[in-house]
């Protein structure tokens, strides 16, 4: 079940060296091992999987919408990534805590974070958005790799206060050449932390092929640190359903770190500033659309009878609705007020900073009464 | 009836018994670092205090500094006060993007719901005759960066008290240790109810005709210079920074309102160093009561030089003097020099 070394046969040219529960036409493939960590997953809780996978595909839409029409300045989709994100963060418990990268928005949805936060970074209205606390997931960390510490750090201090709540991390692949990952990985094996190490091995660091970062597969990395990994089909929501669960299962057990390879594929650009034309063909992405993380469990939803044509219709109601409430609070957000540049640098008074505040307000204040 | 808590102790052992206090105290402080375990740190300053705390609460760290800080800030995240401890100045670097990107700024980014109470100790500066990377002064680095506070101190008194009070802030603080002060001795009171607040600057000596401001190892340094300069019929006022973000601007103004003369002294680096910052901002608050333009004594910008080298590049008591002359314009090393 867990990679505890390093193999033979892990060349970074075999994608499909992995787990796979659901193929890509909506068959299940037999899997003792793995089978056993969803057997309990019920036609109605795969009904309302694919139903967050298609709410957070159409706010990704909706999103990138928002973003050529003005209203946004940047977004990062997650287009084909909806399995891998929904698949972990629908096992976690509440009292788990998650640290994120910038493109996790399907973690923030099923974490309840709103719309309007989840949005307000990406109109150029905060940094982060929400309170960490009321929704146990930290805002996006946009320097690449750096909250893998964060979570390990959470992680130690779970594990001092002798509590079975587990801190996840994810990441991507570009991410894991990063230094930051791997003290991560080396403090999180010293420490016993309860951190799950989850990352979204989407193909691409913008323009880079996984190839650049990694000549093995990526999951072989973390048994050299002492830490247990797994491969799974990242596009397979129950594959990355079970192998969280079983990560978890492990932190929660006093068992300390796990790391998972979700292997998947950005279908989108790296953010909307970004082209992908130019590096990667057409070829590729129809190669990958024919492996839709939604489309697959459509498929096994039709052939179970589960998805009925009322149902489509309801979660098609669901999505749209989310996506007009997303759209109205993107444009009906309120400008900040100018001189809230100074809030929250400090949480005590800072007699300078409070100086250059008091200045710029006179300053202003000489605009008063201008159109301005 | 009050009970005296005073006792004898050098730098060193005042911020040990700081960390101590701060331990016993309030179990969410921990302490991280490497080699602060049953070693104690290089120079003693945890000495003891894995054996009396536990490991969970002194822990011994993979050497990594970026890894240091990045875990305190989920230690933080997680209501934990860490406290962290860089070997020596010269290894902060590969921590910096920690704490320049997630330390300084989490609470802004957060917009004030996240908090990062932590004390990120930096034994500082030079004339040990150390290696290459033991000596350095990087503390403008971190002032210039919004969201951290940065303090150093001078005396054992300052280096208990002032610990304590970082580690007690919520936001997050460098501290920098002369280190080559570790050894100086001092009364040290560990009721610190009354004491300065964290953000203050001292008036070490009272004066007249010259305000002389640096802080950290070159205040015991400006002493004497200021004892001479008394000889020689010069009235020094010597500020104590101890503060350099937020620098106490106040305290200096004042000083400088009644000497009309400012010099300030640091061992790092002059290009875009404190004491520009406060050559800047004194002549803004000052201007009309400035009788010389502020001078600067500082280590040269070079890259901190050998061991033998290295009393040439830190300022010493007759190169502040020498400064304190051009300021009043008497007879002094550029008396006869042309731009």
């Amino acid at each position: 079940m867990l990679r505890e070394s390093v193999t033979e046969h892990g060349t970074a040219d075999l994608l499909e060296d992995f787990v796979q529960l659901l193929k890509p036409d909506g068959s299940r493939v037999a899997n003792p091992t793995f089978d056993t960590w969803v057997a309990d997953v019920t036609d109605e809780q795969l009904v309302s999987l694919y139903e967050d996978m298609v709410v957070v595909r159409r706010i990704d839409a909706e999103a990138t919408a928002l973003q050529r029409q003005g209203e946004l300045g940047l977004w990062a989709p997650l287009l084909g990534q909806e399995a891998a994100q929904i698949g972990s963060a629908r096992a976690l418990r509440d009292d788990d805590f998650i640290f994120s990268s910038y493109r996790e928005n399907a973690v923030a949805y099923c974490r309840g974070v709103a719309l309007t936060d989840l949005l307000s970074m990406w109109r150029g209205h905060s940094h982060g958005g929400w309170d960490p606390y009321t929704v146990n997931m930290a805002v996006p960390a946009i320097i690449i790799g750096a909250q893998a510490l964060h979570a390990t750090g959470y992680a130690m201090g779970i594990k001092a206060e002798a509590a079975d709540s587990v801190a996840i991390t994810y990441f991507g692949d570009g991410a894991t050449s990063q230094g930051d990952v791997n003290e991560a990985l080396v403090f999180a094996a010293s420490f016993d932390a309860p951190v799950v190490f989850f990352c979204q091995n989407n193909q691409w660091a913008i323009s880079e092929p996984v190839g650049v970062q990694a000549k093995r597969h990526i999951s072989e990395r973390a048994p050299g640190f002492g830490i247990p990994s797994m491969r799974v089909d990242g596009n397979d929501v129950l594959a990355v359903m079970a192998a969280t669960r079983i990560a978890l299962d492990r932190a929660r057990g006093g068992g300390g770190p796990t790391f998972i390879e979700a292997v998947t594929y950005r279908m989108g650009p790296h953010t909307t500033s970004d082209d992908p034309s130019r590096y990667r063909t057409k070829d590729e992405l129809e190669e990958w659309k024919g492996k839709d993380p939604i489309t697959r469990l459509e498929a096994l939803l039709e052939s179970t009878g589960a998805l009925s044509d009322e149902v489509r219709a309801r979660v098609k109601a669901k999505a749209d609705a989310v996506a007009g409430e997303l759209r109205q609070g993107v444009i009906s957000m309120e400008d900040p007020h100018p001189l809230s540049v100074f809030d929250n640098v400090y949480a005590e008074p800072h007699s300078w900073l409070e100086r250059q505040k008091s200045q710029y307000a006179a300053y202003l204040e000489t605009f008063e009464g201008d159109e301005r | 009836m009050t009970t005296t808590t005073t006792t004898q102790l050098t730098l060193g052992k005042a911020l040990n018994s700081g960390l101590r206090r701060a331990l016993a105290d309030d179990d969410r402080v921990v302490l991280i670092g490497e080699d602060i375990g049953a070693l104690g740190g290089v120079f003693r300053v945890t000495d003891g205090l894995q054996a009396e705390f536990g490991e969970t609460r002194v822990i011994d760290s993979p050497l990594a500094e970026s890894g240091i800080i990045g875990t305190a800030v989920g230690l933080a995240m997680r209501g934990f006060r860490p406290v962290c401890e860089i070997q020596f100045d010269g290894f902060i670097y590969p921590g910096f993007d920690q704490i320049v990107a997630q330390v300084a700024k989490l609470h802004y980014r957060t917009r004030g719901h996240v908090s990062m109470p932590i004390t990120i100790r930096v034994p500082y500066g030079g004339g040990i005759g150390a290696v290459e990377h033991h000596s350095e002064s990087p503390e403008s680095y971190f002032a210039h960066t919004a969201g951290l506070r940065v303090v150093t101190c001078s005396t054992p008194q300052d280096a208990h008290t002032m610990l304590r009070q970082a580690i007690a802030s919520d936001d997050p603080v460098l501290f920098f240790e002369p280190k080559r002060r570790y050894w100086a001795k001092g009364e040290v009171d560990e009721d610190i109810a009354d004491a300065l607040p964290l953000g203050k600057a001292r008036v070490v000596r009272e004066g007249t005709q010259v305000t002389l401001v640096t802080y950290g190892p070159l205040v015991a340094t400006a002493i004497d210079a200021a004892a001479a300069a008394e000889d020689d019929g010069v009235s020094i006022e010597l500020i104590d920074l101890r503060s350099l973000s937020p620098i106490d601007f106040d305290t200096v103004e004042a000083s400088v309102r009644k000497t009309g003369r400012l010099v300030i002294s640091h061992e790092a680096q002059q290009h875009g160093g404190i004491g520009a910052e406060i050559a800047a901002s004194i002549t803004e608050r000052c201007f009309n009561w400035l009788e010389a333009a502020p001078a600067r004594v500082t280590g040269f910008d070079t890259p901190y030089p050998p061991a033998s080298l290295e009393e040439h590049f830190l300022p010493d008591l007759d190169r502040m003097l020498d400064t304190v002359d051009r300021v009043l314009g008497r007879p002094n090393s550029l008396s006869n020099w042309e731009a």
